[in-house]
């Protein structure tokens, strides 16, 4: 196990490298000066020139990003050209906003979907399925902006349940934080939702096929028992898999609904960073979700061959 | 009534007092603004967060006079050269550090010096500032620069504590001394900026807020969202089309005031290969185009007649507007004839930037249509923010709609944006007369040796047409009805001197 963790980390060095020049280099392709989106409409060339030297962009591109990687590797990231904060220090400050959410809305998709998937799955052709198909669709189908929209009109400004917009860290006040997070994390939890309820459908009609549970049935077990203890633990395999390849989803999503709910994490940070063209913002984001990304896989994998013995010789 | 009992009762008439205005007032911005330093910051929404911050040498009154603030009294000498101020006693920073002559002295140097400083252009014509005694100072200008006063009734005239901004350096805006009615209390960015009532200000008396909250919302309908819901007290820049229902809701206001800033379309008219087509080659093609344009029609179909139309640098209501050329109505027959004279009698087809925004998209279209109808064909280029202005200084455009956000005096409106290689002159236009004109016009303190030069200015560059403009936009506030005492100022600002909440 050492070996192969120790092998991963090996192979994901290069990838990162990959991921920060391609980055990198795409960005500075991009049309729209920095300078001047910092400057907005106040425009003054002289003040540009002496911005452009101060940041060194007037360098030629590999010293730039030479000089980038290598202040990188002993973490510095360099300070945001918007607001002079350190990036390393805003994305400290906004990752654990986003994975709050993130979090929430897995748990919300979780809830609702698989067990919606186990009731269809074992009502298959009746109208319970139907309607939790049609759901399900439905869920996946309405983009997360507009039902996040008409939330904050109906359960904010009608019936003043909720709060519209805003955030407050969990450490401070854990109940507010949750309140002021559940709408959001409902609507990005919803779109997710409709997949896990799609994948855990199939899963739970493949496995209620099988020899295994057929003789459950036959030794005449509760139907409860063989639906949870026998189908629904070997579905969950696969559900596995689908729940790690939905987290890259899951912080896309968050990009929307943190802008539409105004909450201060990560999505809203990259959104806002590359329309200033906060190059260096957009840099550390990227590098880090890159890197983030890559131990996610790795630790999926692993936990792959914890779960399953056969995949441990291969 | 024992002493002591007297203390007592004052006590608790003071708590009463206090809990009865222990308010927080929170304001939804539309964007989040940038670092908090007014010497670096270059955001609009900035500024509304530092009227609350930090006080300035002058003000403005709501109809754009230039009244005392931190300076008192003011005086020119004769020549133009210096300006003598008598500064307001008793003032002190956030940090306690006293505000006089040296502490201006310092933050015009700071001004013009720091490596990030933004405000260099703004105050170049500064050529000595010095403390004449403690609470006067003297500026001295190279040459005479009658939009001086105006720049320092904005972020240039922003006084910093000199203790704090001397040991903070660059660093200053991740924690800001001023000396204005509120004080920096903490900053979560893209989330809140929280201020807290400054009880030395010299004005606490008119601030009725312990503390105010910024918070940073830029989708329109959710804004107005949370100022329904009570998550909010009050909002900036509500979209025209959110008018109606606003006025339609008993437990919401609306204030509004004609912006000192325009919209029009920017010709590229010099700027390079690409000026070479009919409309940057031929004015006439461009006075078709303007003559195309129904303004009022644009007014009421895009922000259902919220905003104000217009043809020059200043709105209709300001006193520099150039009565002689009042807002032409549309006459698609001349714009033909026009046209047919410069020889484009079958029509021309040109293009135009726009940023890739639903409003702007909107007025492009709007326009489109319009022109369409006398033979100007318009292929709009929609072109994410950004992106659109660096094509635009690069010269790799033929047109583009584009605004901007208007200076108190108009010296900040035209000169910068028509005179030969102005900062912001994009469409590089060049006229020796204009120059000369505007140059005059900056030159002198007399208003009436002013007006006389921008409006010749305004004679040739209405006939030349590098710039068509279209309309002045309205700053737009929703408040609460709680809300009382709000007054609407040209500058979009938000001023909380004298406002209040009932319950």
């Amino acid at each position: 196990m050492l070996a192969f963790l120790g092998r991963r980390v090996l192979i994901a060095i290069p990838t990162i490298i990959l991921i920060s020049i391609f980055v990198f280099g795409l960005q500075h392709l991009l049309p729209g000066d920095p300078v001047l989106a910092m400057a907005g409409e106040e425009r003054d060339p002289a003040v540009l020139e002496a911005l452009r030297e101060k940041y060194r962009l007037n360098d030629p591109i590999p010293v730039q990003y030479a000089t980038w990687i290598g202040n990188a590797m002993q973490g510095d990231l360099g300070t945001s050209l918007r607001t002079r904060q350190p990036v390393l220090e805003l994305i400290g400050e906004k990752l654990p906003v986003t994975i709050q959410l993130a979090v929430m809305a897995l748990l919300m998709a979780m809830l609702i979907g698989i067990p919606a998937g186990v009731i269809s799955a074992y009502k298959k052709g009746t109208w319970i399925d139907w309607v939790a198909n049609v759901t399900a669709l439905s869920g996946l189908s309405v983009p997360n902006f507009w039902l996040g929209i008409m939330l904050i009109l109906l359960v904010s400004v009608k019936l003043g349940w909720l709060p519209a917009s805003g955030y407050s860290p969990f450490m401070d006040d854990p109940l507010t934080s949750i309140r002021n997070m559940l709408m959001p994390a409902f609507v990005l939890g919803t779109g997710l939702a409709g997949t896990l309820m799609r994948h855990t459908r199939s899963a739970m009609l493949g496995v209620l096929r099988s020899d295994y549970v057929r003789t459950a049935r036959a030794k005449g077990l509760a139907e409860r028992t063989v639906l949870v203890k026998h189908a629904l633990r070997n579905a969950l395999v696969p559900i596995v898999t689908i729940i790690s390849l939905l987290f890259g989803e899951l912080l896309a999503g968050a990009v929307l609904t943190e802008q539409i709910f105004t909450i201060p994490g990560f999505g809203k940070l990259v959104v806002d960073a590359v329309f200033n063209r906060d190059y260096a913002v957009v840099q550390g984001i990227v590098l880090c979700t890159g890197i983030a990304f890559i131990f996610m896989n790795i630790f999926a994998d692993a936990a792959y061959r914890v779960l399953n013995p056969r995949m441990r010789d291969q | 009534m024992s002493a002591k009992a007297k203390l007592a009762l004052a006590f608790a008439l003071t708590a009463t007092a206090g809990m009865v205005q222990a308010a927080d007032l929170r304001i939804g911005l539309q964007e989040d603004p940038d670092v908090l330093d007014p010497d670096q910051s270059r955001t609009f929404v900035g500024r509304i967060v530092y009227a609350s911050l930090c006080d300035k040498l002058f003000d403005i009154s709501p109809d754009l006079e230039i009244i005392p603030m931190l300076a008192t009294e003011w005086s020119w000498s004769d020549d133009g050269t210096e300006l003598t101020m008598s500064l307001r006693e008793g003032v002190t920073f956030h940090d306690g550090e006293p505000f006089n002559a040296e502490a201006v002295v310092y933050n015009i140097n700071r001004s013009q010096t720091l490596e990030e400083s933004r405000r260099k252009s703004e105050i170049a014509s500064i050529t000595g500032v010095e403390a004449l005694d403690d609470m006067t100072v003297k500026i001295t200008v190279g040459a005479p620069d009658a939009t001086l006063i105006a720049q320092l009734a904005d972020r240039a005239g922003m006084m910093l504590s000199p203790k704090a901004a001397e040991e903070a350096g660059a660093d200053l805006g991740l924690n800001p001394v001023c000396s204005g009615p509120f004080k920096f209390v903490e900053r979560i960015q893209q989330d809140r900026i929280v201020l807290e009532k400054f009880a030395e200000y010299y004005n606490a008396d008119a601030i009725n807020f312990d503390t105010v909250t910024f918070l940073p919302i830029p989708d329109t309908t959710v804004r107005l969202a949370n100022l329904r819901s009570g998550d909010i007290d009050m909002l900036e820049r509500l979209a025209a089309t959110d008018v109606a229902s606003v006025r339609g809701d008993s437990g919401l206001k609306l204030e509004s005031a004609t912006s000192i800033g325009y919209q029009g379309i920017t010709i590229n008219v010099g700027n390079g290969e690409r000026a070479n087509n009919p409309l940057g080659l031929d004015s006439r093609v461009r006075k078709a185009l303007s003559l195309s344009i129904d303004r009022e029609a644009l007014n009421q179909v895009v922000f259902e007649g919220a905003f104000t139309p217009g043809n020059q640098h200043v709105p209709p209501n300001s006193p520099w507007y150039d009565d002689r050329f009042p807002v032409e109505a549309r006459d698609i027959e001349a714009a033909k004839a026009l046209l047919a004279e410069a020889g484009y009698a079958d029509g021309v087809t040109i293009e135009m930037q726009t940023a890739n925004n639903p409003v702007q998209t909107q007025v492009v279209q709007v326009i489109q249509a319009m022109a369409a109808e006398a033979g100007i064909t318009i292929e709009i280029a929609a072109k994410e923010f950004a992106t659109m202005l660096s094509e635009q200084t690069a010269g790799n455009y033929t047109s583009t709609q584009v605004g901007w956000s208007g200076r108190v005096d108009p010296d900040g409106n035209i000169h910068q944006f028509v005179t030969t290689g102005g900062g912001l002159n994009d469409a590089k236009y060049s006229n020796p007369e204009v120059d000369r004109l505007l140059n005059e016009a900056r030159a002198s303190n007399d208003t009436a040796v002013r007006k006389q030069a921008y409006e010749a200015a305004t004679e040739i560059l209405m006939t030349d047409l590098p710039l068509v403009y279209l309309y002045h936009p309205a700053w737009i506030w929703a408040l609460d009805a709680s809300v009382e005492g709000f007054v609407p100022y040209p500058d979009g600002m938000i001023r909380l001197q004298g406002v209040s909440m009932t319950e």
